[in-house]
């Protein structure tokens, strides 16, 4: 097995955090590859979260539901992950599991709150833990240690040796266990991974936006967006940028387009509820030819859905929102460091076109973490801004449909901006010619989009009999099942834009046997292919209970399809 | 007559025919705010004029500064950004009793609580002019409209009232009939840091045949030996109808103002169109996940 994945699951407000906090640095410091993906309920306290940690030789991106390793830290636990146990699944935990496992699984007890109390306090309880499953795979002691003393070093020195013992203590323990269960995962390391970056979706977009030049965020908490605000807004004074939460997203979103008004280049995070009520001002934004950026988190809907669970239904929403006809670009993000990447290229887009660049992320994606090798910054952003002349025209009709923007105070020259339809100075008129000229020039820019869509990504069977069409965040679980399968004649196309859709049509006719991979209930993106390269796909692999695809819910549709 | 041409009258043209009906007050608060700024010696570049949708809406086409014809209702929280990102800018947000009482009610609220500094002028003739004649929040009980026949039956919003208790940090009512008291009331609310509201009793001559220039001038006031900072007689003021009070009503100093806060300009006071992102600093914030 070269994969080993642990799964912790107990009560919103319980400490697993601290568990996987020193769990996953002190795996890094061991040289090991990490990744980690939670799901959670929307409350506060109580209720049933997990985490699931896969650790790995080389570096590991995908989704597999199955687990090796059950922490329950609450009652309840085992019933709530019953589907991805199996025999092989080793359980550790407290006494009262004896009544929860069901037999044929293998429970083993150990009493970690009496070891705990022993020490002197119950709390110990998560480092003792955090020992044992380092113990389980051999990681480096040392950075155990070291996890543990950097955690706590705030709290004083008792505190710290107090907790260094625990954890002693957890790593003894698994030693002995091991031994008695005759149990062992060889992982081997990787010294190179100590040196790597740890870091989740909610801070890639961030940082991404960062490097895009983003200088001004506006927002409205909505789950699961709210972490790219909350990032920045931690970094607000360091970097000297603007983060303001609004009233309400209609506001949010407005001033963003204010912002970019003023000179300033705007972010908006927010999730699909809160997007709806941004298409108002995304349709200002397509008249004004002002660009915005708005990064969308996305999870199930309709209305209120499951606020913390992940999906890819708000495509149709991003792709139609707002009334009357204007370009836009969608990119969705397949993996943490497309997330960074994309999130700055965003910026980029949105400022040579002057147009709305929608970033469709999605509660997986930006809860995620792993180790990366690096992350590549800027040296430069272009504003695409002019001074203005005294003559200046906003709406200046040209080739490109791309008029030269400025920003107030710029020249000697003054703006107009208008929602209504208008003249090349940007005032009202209804003069025919003018609003057909107009609207065609604000389109024409779609040409140009065109040529800068991003290509999708091929990967398996060159000689392929099945071809599968994903986008966004399933990216690494269905490349890691192509991969597994690509000498049954399995292949893939992916995309991490998914408007304006690059014309993979030779792809698709090459085979008879193309299935859509995707997060929602009716195919949207398999849809949007039929209409914009006219290739229909009938089948699909969907899944909308607002959990991430595993890479054994693909094997199995798959399989139930006669491709594997 | 031939036209004098102003500072800040446009030359573009599609300015030219300006689209208000002939009488319109419109026409009045145009000339007031471009003479006021004129002889508070701003240029033309300076200024952005932001306005929202109705009659009041489309003043950015008939003044020769920078100018965003947005939404209805939303003017506000675009004029907050504008002038977040670029502090030199002297912004002015227009609108009508629609935009800033009906639609964009909660981002009135809101920027009284966040305390920009920016001006808004509100344009309250009583009536929706753009729609053609609809009743509006401040529409006083009795007048028909098109779509209330019957006549409005409710109490009309108390605005004034309404923005004392918020604690706006300038406010103040005109008519636009009193050129030179509106024009330092204008002066006044664009030197004030923070966010002045400057709401302007407007004739509607088409629509509005209840609250004319008469009703106006008849139904109003100046108040005199008024505390600007006593927000209890502000607020009492505020109550007072038959006639209405015109003045400063409240004037807060005190209140922190949103612009002062905001992290990029602790030590530089550049726009941000002006300044390069700290490359090293975000370098530095990738690195230290390291580890």
């Amino acid at each position: 097995m070269s994969t080993l994945n642990i799964v912790l699951g107990g009560a919103a407000g319980q400490g697993i955090n601290t568990t996987e906090e020193l769990l996953t640095i002190a795996l890094k410091e061991s040289g090991f590859n990490f990744f980690a993906t939670k799901e959670y309920m929307s409350r506060v306290r109580g209720g049933i979260n997990t985490t699931t940690i896969s650790i790995s030789s080389s570096s590991v991106r995908s989704y597999s539901e199955r687990i090796d390793v059950l922490v329950p830290f609450t009652k309840g636990v085992v019933d709530w992950t019953n589907d991805r146990l199996s025999e092989d699944t080793l359980i550790f935990g407290e006494k009262y599991l004896e009544r929860e496992v069901p037999s044929g699984l293998k429970l083993i007890v150990v009493e970690i709150e009496k070891l705990a109390k022993e020490l002197g306090n119950k709390l110990f309880a998560n480092t003792i833990l955090s020992g044992l499953l380092l113990g389980i795979v051999k990681a480096d002691k040392k950075a155990l240690k070291k996890a543990v003393e950097d955690k706590f070093s705030s709290k004083g020195d008792e505190v710290v040796s107090k907790n260094v013992q625990a954890a002693e203590k957890g790593y003894e323990l698994s030693e002995k266990i091991c031994k008695e269960y005759n149990f062992s995962f060889e992982i081997e390391r990787d010294s190179s991974v100590r040196e790597d970056i740890v870091i989740n979706g909610s801070e890639a977009v961030a940082l991404g936006a960062l490097n895009g030049g983003c200088d001004f965020v506006s927002f409205y908490p909505m789950s699961p967006s709210t972490n790219v605000a909350v990032n920045l807004a931690n970094m607000a004074e360091e970097m000297g940028i603007i983060v303001e939460q609004f009233e309400d997203e209609i506001a949010a979103s407005n001033a963003s387009i204010g912002a970019w008004f003023g000179g300033g280049r705007g972010l908006v995070t927010t999730s699909g509820g809160g997007f709806s009520l941004m298409c108002e001002s995304l349709s200002l934004a397509g008249m004004s030819e002002s660009p915005v950026v708005i990064h969308l988190a996305q999870r199930p809907g309709p209305a209120t859905g499951l606020p913390t669970r992940t999906a890819q239904g708000d495509l149709n929403l991003a792709l139609y929102a707002g009334h009357g006809d204007f370009p836009r670009v969608l990119y969705a993000p397949s993996n943490i460091e497309e997330a960074y990447a994309l999130s700055t290229k965003a910026f980029d887009t949105a400022g040579k076109f002057q147009v709305p660049v929608i970033l469709l992320t999605d509660e997986y994606l930006v809860d995620m973490y792993y180790n990366v090798r690096t992350l590549e910054t800027n040296n430069s952003v272009d504003k695409y801004i002019v001074e203005m002349n005294s003559d200046y025209k906003r709406y200046k009709l040209n080739d490109s449909g791309i008029s030269p923007r400025g920003v107030p105070g710029y020249g000697e020259g003054i703006i107009i901006a208008n929602g209504n339809e208008h003249d090349e100075y940007g005032d009202t008129t209804e003069g025919i010619g003018l609003t057909t000229a107009m609207q065609e020039k604000r389109m024409k820019k779609l040409d140009s989009l065109k040529n800068e869509t991003l290509k999708p990504y091929f990967y398996g069977n060159d000689n392929y009999s099945a071809l599968l069409v994903s986008w966004g965040s399933t990216f690494e679980t269905v490349k890691s099942v192509v991969e597994k399968y690509k000498d049954k004649g399995l292949a893939m196309v992916h995309f991490s834009q998914v408007y304006p859709v690059y014309d993979v049509s030779d792809y698709l006719r090459k085979t008879d046997k193309i299935i859509a991979v995707e997060q929602n209930l009716t195919g949207q993106f398999a849809d949007l292919i039929h209409k914009e390269l006219d290739v229909k796909i009938s089948e699909r692999i969907l899944k909308y209970d607002g959990r991430q695809i595993p890479e054994e819910f693909l094997e199995k549709e798959l399989s139930d399809k006669g491709v594997l | 007559m031939a036209k004098q041409a102003k500072l800040f009258d446009s030359d573009r043209p599609n300015s030219q025919d300006i689209s208000w009906c002939p009488g319109c007050g419109n026409f009045a608060i145009r000339n007031q705010v471009m003479d006021v700024l004129e002889e508070m010696q701003y240029t033309p570049k300076e200024i952005a004029v932001i306005s929202g949708i109705g009659q009041a809406g489309k003043m950015p086409h008939f003044l020769g500064a920078n100018g965003f014809h947005t939404l209805h209702g939303r003017s506000l929280p675009i004029a907050t950004a504008t002038k977040a990102v670029n502090p030199a800018l002297e912004v002015i947000a227009v609108g009508g009793d629609g935009d800033m009482f009906a639609e964009g009610g909660n981002h009135l609220l809101h920027t009284i609580k966040r305390n920009p500094n920016i001006t808004v002028i509100v344009h309250n003739n009583q009536v929706y002019g753009l729609t053609k004649g609809q009743g509006s929040p401040t529409s006083l009980p009795g007048m028909k409209t098109t779509t209330q026949p019957w006549g409005v039956y409710d109490e009309p919003m108390n605005s004034i009232a309404l923005v004392i208790s918020q604690g706006c940090s300038f406010v103040a009512r005109t008519f636009m009939g009193h050129k030179d008291e509106t024009k330092e009331i204008i002066k006044n609310a664009v030197n004030h840091e923070g966010f002045s509201y400057v709401e302007i009793f407007q004739t509607c001559v088409t629509f509005n045949k209840l609250n004319t220039f008469r009703w106006y001038k008849d139904n109003t006031y100046f108040m005199k030996d008024h505390d600007v900072t006593d927000k209890e007689q502000a607020m009492s003021k505020a109550f007072e109808k038959d006639p209405y009070p015109l003045g400063i009503f409240y004037i807060n100093k005190e209140k922190p103002c949103f612009d002062k806060h905001l992290p990029p300009y602790k030590d530089n006071n550049e726009p941000l169109y002006k300044r390069e992102p700290d490359f090293d600093k975000i370098r530095r914030k990738i690195e230290q996940k390291r580890g």
